[in-house]
């Protein structure tokens, strides 16, 4: 068992440099330590000007996605163990711009979120005194898969179209909009689709499937996207052959 | 369009990357999926050929026996194999991802996405003994 592990790490302090480099941490090696974990040793004990994002250290919260040797994944979820003997070259998320060091810009990512309106939109707000929207179980399983999304972006890092085409809204976007469109108390899907099926929509997917790969959550974007196609489809053939029926 | 970067008033210098042209390269699944959409282009050509073919048949006799000649030609038939091998990854790769697209529930449970992708290629078996047995046939 070695006693030590080399990091690579892309640094990015845009008021010293104008391109990222890589900077080497040698760490010890522990058999119980995530990526994370070694991020913070370098953080608390060699180099306390490393940046990046981390929160919760048991993958909920989404805030420390990072591409370790050119995959996305959660440096909290991913032991140091697996990518022995090293080194362990660690990056920002890619298809992000680099705020700092391993810090990505998500803003572009909130503001596309925002679009499909991920909320439960009623046709009628039910009064109060009428008590709670029940729900069965069944009706809880046709959506319950997509909800269980996290925003940690690795979908946007695995997803060569988001590279490609930076207007796509991109694969957790989609499955989100599909946890409500899924959602029996909801009825916002005409209102979606306006996002979903314009050009920045589902059809820049051309289903790499990546994105379902190195979900940590296993929502399957590809699959939420390629079920809006099929359903985006039905509608086009459906009001194209009977034009008088309506949507 | 106008976009509220809550950074971009405090750190106006990020880095962007760009996607290389050879973006695809480096990973066996991008590979994969390149190969994947570049069976379609000998899948189209085929298509044409077979338009050429119906052609060669409505114009007459001697049109449709040049046309086997050209067929019979080893470049042609050489051809015809890479279509046909692309024709097969095309398909299965293809067949794989239907699970994907097409969720079926029984109740709680959701059918599982092996037994969609085998419902594909028993279609697929049956339509091309059809196809060949009408063929062959007559």
């Amino acid at each position: 068992m070695p006693t030590d592990i080399i990091l690579e790490i892309l640094r990015y302090r845009p008021e010293i440099e104008s391109h990222p480099r890589y900077q080497s941490y040698e760490v010890p090696f522990r058999k119980d330590w995530v990526i994370l974990d070694a991020l913070n040793y370098i953080k608390d004990n060699i180099d306390g000007s490393l940046s990046y994002r981390w929160s919760c250290r048991m993958g909920v919260c989404g805030s420390c996605g990072m591409m370790i040797n050119g995959t996305p994944v959660l440096t909290c979820a991913s032991f140091l163990e697996k990518y022995l003997p090293g080194p362990v070259r660690i990056e920002p998320l890619v298809n992000f711009p680099i705020v700092r060091d391993l810090v990505i810009d998500m803003s572009d990512f909130m503001h596309k979120l925002k679009r499909v309106k991920p909320w439960i939109i009623p046709e009628e707000e039910k009064p109060l005194s009428e008590g709670e929207y029940l729900q069965t179980p069944i009706q809880l399983a046709e959506y319950k898969q997509y909800s269980m999304c996290i925003n940690c972006m690795l979908c946007y890092a695995a997803c060569p179209i988001v590279g490609l085409e930076p207007g796509f809204v991109g694969p957790a976007v989609i499955a989100l909009a599909q946890r409500y469109n899924f959602d029996n108390r909801d009825q916002g899907k005409g209102l979606r689709s306006e996002v979903l099926s314009d050009d920045d929509g589902i059809w820049e997917c051309t289903l790499v499937g990546e994105c379902s790969v190195v979900c940590p959550k296993a929502v399957d974007p590809a699959g939420a996207i390629q079920r809006y196609k099929v359903s985006a489809a039905t509608e086009w053939w459906k009001s194209l052959l009977l034009p008088w029926a309506g949507r | 369009m106008m976009r509220d970067h809550e950074y971009s008033r405090f750190q106006p210098k990020s880095y962007n990357t760009r996607m290389p042209i050879f973006w695809w390269i480096r990973k066996w699944a991008h590979i994969k999926f390149i190969a994947r959409e570049l069976t379609s282009v000998p899948i189209a050509l085929y298509a044409i050929v077979l338009l050429i073919h119906i052609r060669a048949v409505a114009t007459g006799p001697e049109a449709y026996a040049d046309f086997l000649a050209v067929l019979r030609t080893p470049i042609s038939i050489a051809l015809h194999a890479v279509a046909f091998l692309c024709v097969i990854f095309h398909s299965i790769t293809w067949f794989n991802l239907a699970p994907k697209a097409l969720v079926i529930r029984l109740g709680r449970r959701r059918l599982p996405g092996a037994l969609i992708a085998a419902s594909n290629y028993v279609a697929w078996i049956i339509f091309s003994a059809t196809i060949a047995w009408i063929f062959l046939k007559w």
